[in-house]
């Protein structure tokens, strides 16, 4: 299953506004190959740093070398203070995966013309899926490409030129970090969180909102997804419901015929309407919540990050005292409470920066994509409401046909 | 920007659509209706002399189609005419000659059921229905009359009618069917969505049933339907498990069942039962598959409801967490749009079943009735062939008696001749009645082809503007959030 690149050349970042403004370092995916599992994406740049080999270029790369990239960010101590952008999911072609298997097995209780339109939007799904993936990969890497201390990162630029594989660079980071911090992380969070005293209001409140709108926002899009599905399983009824009809007025010999075949045809144009929505509405709403969900966890490691550079500040004021107190390696002591003092307000001035420009973002593209999506269903509803109107007026046209002709012609031959 | 989704316009419309073209009306039927009426007025057959017992509702079809064993000796009569009570008015009149009666009230009745009530507590518990009859036809004594009924009333009156009508041909509409489940939910007192869909259910169902009962122009005159929509007071079922439309369906097709399996197969003069009934079976397999699909769509498009409101939930809940105060307007207006979305998928979802879904159901239950009388008319060949064996069997005994010893067995050769002349008074009873219902059966499926071109235009038009509906909220929805969407800033 292959994704044709003209149909990838057309897709916008939904979720996230213009991220490719500095045309310094352009990065795309225009391009990706699906074999069974695996993704293969294709990553071009195009750059007019002088610190690439070439102006022009692209490589070849999976999903765990994006994983890869995404962790050693995070493990560098250097970026700390900065929102890390949330590591693209990986590649989940269950769904539609799950649906061919039921359709494999549904196969003959159908006709020919519903295997066929079942497939088609099987294969629908698929590339959608596809889609979502490429897109989201992409948006990783341009959010990289447009801040100004991660698109200079090394790593970085070994991602988008290393013209091998990068699997042995991948298990030898592995190796070195083990994965250290993040665990950290993960698993203290709670600890760290309650336990600090916050000493600045601005992050006092700023915890306190993200904590709260992560789980609001989870909880949006579970929803939201589930809600998607449902509109797709009614897109998916119509296929059976209009190729049944068909059959019906195929065996008719009454004046009934036209009308089925007429609502045959019309639940077979609305079902193709009522997936776009289904689908406009996925990206719009239910991947804009999903991205921002992971993009709040990310700015919650952030905050998690500056609280531990807190502890470790406070733990070494208390060990400056109790050195004080024993008259003994004070000036270590000091030299390790100014080494915290200066990391943590490191962390909070970067870190206010980065959540202030983090709420931007969010507000632009939340407002972006909610115009979007309400464009879309207004389109998509006048569109059916016109389908609908016209089967409308031939039933009754037909109806009143059928009253002129037996009022004005002789009933019986 | 170019969209995320490769979009595309749906074609315009081609002017074929709007040709016209001539829809002919169904030749067929109409010609051999014209032969018919012709022969009817010559005929004036009297059916109703042999009308004997009153059937109860105990038994109804038990006795009178089961003990049709495969060989009777004397069958009576009344199994083949339909039975009406001694004293009735039209005793001396033929079903025939009632149709052609034209009654000189145009066809105008409207019934209603509606306000259902429990009465009573606990497992004697009943729902009762009000049922008005609004009309300005002579038939009736007034042209409103509201009465109450329960459901097994209706039971009983399809019993009656049915046991009447079905076996000489009739397409009896069938009663909705019983549900111990739904009903016990109702009894217990269980006041929740799901037991008050099921007395909606069922008084659609009953309000149906009764419409397509009272269209029909034989049923309509029938004593104990108008006696349904008029009398204050019923005579309460004599017994309390009143048979179930389909009950009596069953019945009616394992007997016809029974005998197809013990005698000779009917050859089909006719082609046109053949075809009739080849449609009807390939009709009922598709409508059965419509249906089924119908019912995934609402149950698809209801769990759809339940999941825009809980996301409307969900966002109302973002919106007051979101501290941005223009977002998280929007997005409490956002939950609000949803909210009122769910709304729309709930009674889009009402149509589908109300509408469709039901409809096809019941069409699905009144194409069992058209092979219960197609079945029927099987029974009434095979008992015309068996007593013309009988006869052929006598007339062997006759000529033998005759050519053995003429002058000492006179009496045996009355007797002879007596069972003779019987046998061929019931072949010639059989081959009217045969000959009857056929006609009778042709009438009707022309009857009921006519009803259901109109049942489901009618149910197409309702349907086609509960979707327009939908779509003109949506849209209505959706363009006063988007003000509120561009508000961001």
């Amino acid at each position: 299953f292959c994704c044709d690149p003209d149909n990838l050349k057309t897709s916008t970042r939904s979720v996230s506004v213009d991220l490719n403004n500095d045309t310094a370092l352009i990065i795309d995916i225009p391009d990706a190959l699906c074999e069974r599992d695996k993704v293969k994406f294709t990553v071009h740049t195009k750059t007019t740093l002088s610190s690439f080999q070439k102006p022009d270029f692209s490589v070849p790369r999976q999903h765990e070398d994006f994983i890869w990239l995404h962790d050693t960010l995070v493990e560098t101590e250097e970026y700390a203070g900065l929102i890390i952008p949330p590591a693209p999911p990986k590649p989940d072609f269950e769904s539609p995966r799950e649906k061919m298997h039921k359709l494999g097995e549904g196969e003959a209780t159908m006709t020919k013309e519903e295997y066929t339109k079942m497939k088609q939007e099987l294969e629908a799904e698929y590339l959608a899926v596809f889609k979502k993936t490429v897109q989201v990969h992409e948006v990783f890497l341009q959010r990289l490409s447009s801040h100004p201390i991660l698109s200079k990162d090394r790593n970085f630029h070994i991602f988008l030129e290393y013209d091998q594989d990068l699997t042995v660079r991948r298990k030898n980071a592995k190796e070195m970090f083990g994965g250290f911090f993040k665990n950290m992380v993960k698993t203290a969070d709670e600890v760290i969180i309650s336990g600090i005293k916050e000493v600045d209001d601005f992050f006092e409140q700023e915890k306190t909102f993200l904590l709260d709108y992560y789980s609001k926002i989870k909880d949006s899009t579970i929803k939201a997804e589930k809600m998607t599905r449902s509109h797709k399983n009614v897109a998916d009824d119509y296929i059976h419901i209009s190729a049944t009809l068909s059959s019906i007025s195929a065996d008719d010999s009454t004046a009934i015929k036209k009308h089925f075949e007429k609502l045959a045809d019309l639940f077979e144009k609305l079902r193709k309407v009522e997936g776009r929505v289904a689908s406009d509405q996925e990206l719009k709403l239910t991947e804009l919540l999903r991205y921002y969900m992971r993009d709040i966890q990310a700015a919650k490691d952030l905050l998690y990050r500056r609280a531990r550079a807190l502890a470790d500040y406070e733990n070494s004021n208390k060990a400056l005292d109790k050195a004080r107190l024993k008259s003994r390696d004070i000036p270590q002591a000091e030299e390790q409470q100014q080494l915290c003092l200066q990391k943590f307000d490191k962390l909070s001035e970067s870190g206010k920066r980065e959540l202030t420009s983090f709420k931007g973002r969010r507000v632009v593209a939340f407002r972006k994509n909610l115009i979007e999506m309400a464009e879309l269903e207004i389109k998509h509803a006048k569109v059916m409401l016109t389908m609908i109107y016209r089967c409308l007026f031939d039933n009754a046209y037909a109806i009143m046909k059928l009253a002129l002709n037996v009022v004005t012609s002789r009933p019986f031959p | 920007m170019a969209e995320q989704t490769d979009y595309r316009e749906p074609e315009p419309g081609r002017g074929e659509e709007f040709s016209p073209e001539a829809e002919p009306l169904n030749s067929n039927g109409q010609n051999s209706l014209l032969e018919e009426e012709e022969e009817e007025e010559e005929e004036g057959e009297d059916l109703f002399t042999e009308a004997t017992e009153e059937v109860s509702l105990d038994s109804p079809e038990r006795d009178v189609l089961l003990s049709d064993g495969p060989s009777p000796v004397t069958p009576p009569a009344s199994l083949i005419s339909p039975h009406l009570p001694h004293n009735h008015l039209y005793t001396h009149c033929s079903f025939d000659e009632m149709e052609e009666e034209d009654t000189p009230d145009l066809f105008d009745i409207s019934i209603l059921v509606s306000d259902p009530e429990k009465v009573g507590e606990g497992m004697n518990a009943y729902m009762a229905y009000k049922v008005t009859t609004q009309t300005s036809m002579s038939l009736f004594k007034s042209p409103q009359a509201t009465v109450r009924r329960r459901f097994s009333d209706f039971l009983g009156l399809h019993g009656k009618l049915a046991t009447r009508y079905l076996h000489v041909g009739y397409l009896v509409p069938p009663a909705p069917e019983k549900s111990i489940v739904g009903m016990t939910k109702v009894k217990v007192g269980k006041d929740d969505s799901s037991s008050n869909e099921f007395v909606e259910k069922r008084r659609a169902a009953l309000e149906r049933y009764l419409m397509r009962t009272a269209k029909h122009p034989v049923l309509l005159k029938d004593p104990d339907l108008l006696t349904f929509l008029e009398c204050s007071e019923l005579p309460r079922a004599l017994s309390t498990q009143a048979l179930s439309g389909a009950g009596i369906l069953r019945m009616v097709n394992k007997a016809a069942d029974a005998v197809n399996k013990m005698t000779i197969k009917m050859t089909e003069s006719d082609t046109w039962f053949e075809e009739k009934q080849q449609k009807f079976e390939n009709l009922d397999i598709q409508l059965r598959k419509l249906h089924c699909s119908l019912d995934s769509l609402v149950c698809h498009r209801k769990e759809l409801s339940v999941n825009t409101a809980l996301f409307a939930k969900s966002a109302a809940m973002l919106g007051n967490s979101e501290d941005h105060t223009a977002l998280s307007r929007a997005l409490s207006q956002l939950a609000e749009v949803e909210e009122k979305v769910e709304q729309l998928h709930q009674d889009q979802a009402g149509a589908d079943f109300y509408l469709l879904a039901e409809l096809l159901a019941d069409y699905i239950r009144l194409i069992g009735s058209v092979k219960g009388v197609f079945d029927q008319r099987v029974r009434l060949w095979q008992r015309l062939q068996d007593s013309l064996l009988l006869l052929q069997k006598k007339r062997d005994a006759e000529a033998k008696l005759h050519a053995n010893k003429p002058e000492k067995l006179q009496q045996a050769r009355d007797d002879i001749r007596e069972e003779t002349e019987e046998l061929e008074g019931k072949v010639q009873q059989g081959e009217r009645d045969f000959e009857q219902i056929s006609k009778t059966i042709r009438k009707e499926l022309f009857r009921f082809e006519k009803e259901r071109v109109t049942d489901f235009k009618e149910v197409i038009i309702k349907y086609l503007e509960s979707l327009v509906q939908t779509q003109q909220q949506l849209i209505k929805y959706w363009e006063a959030f988007l003000p509120e969407a561009k508000a961001i800033s």
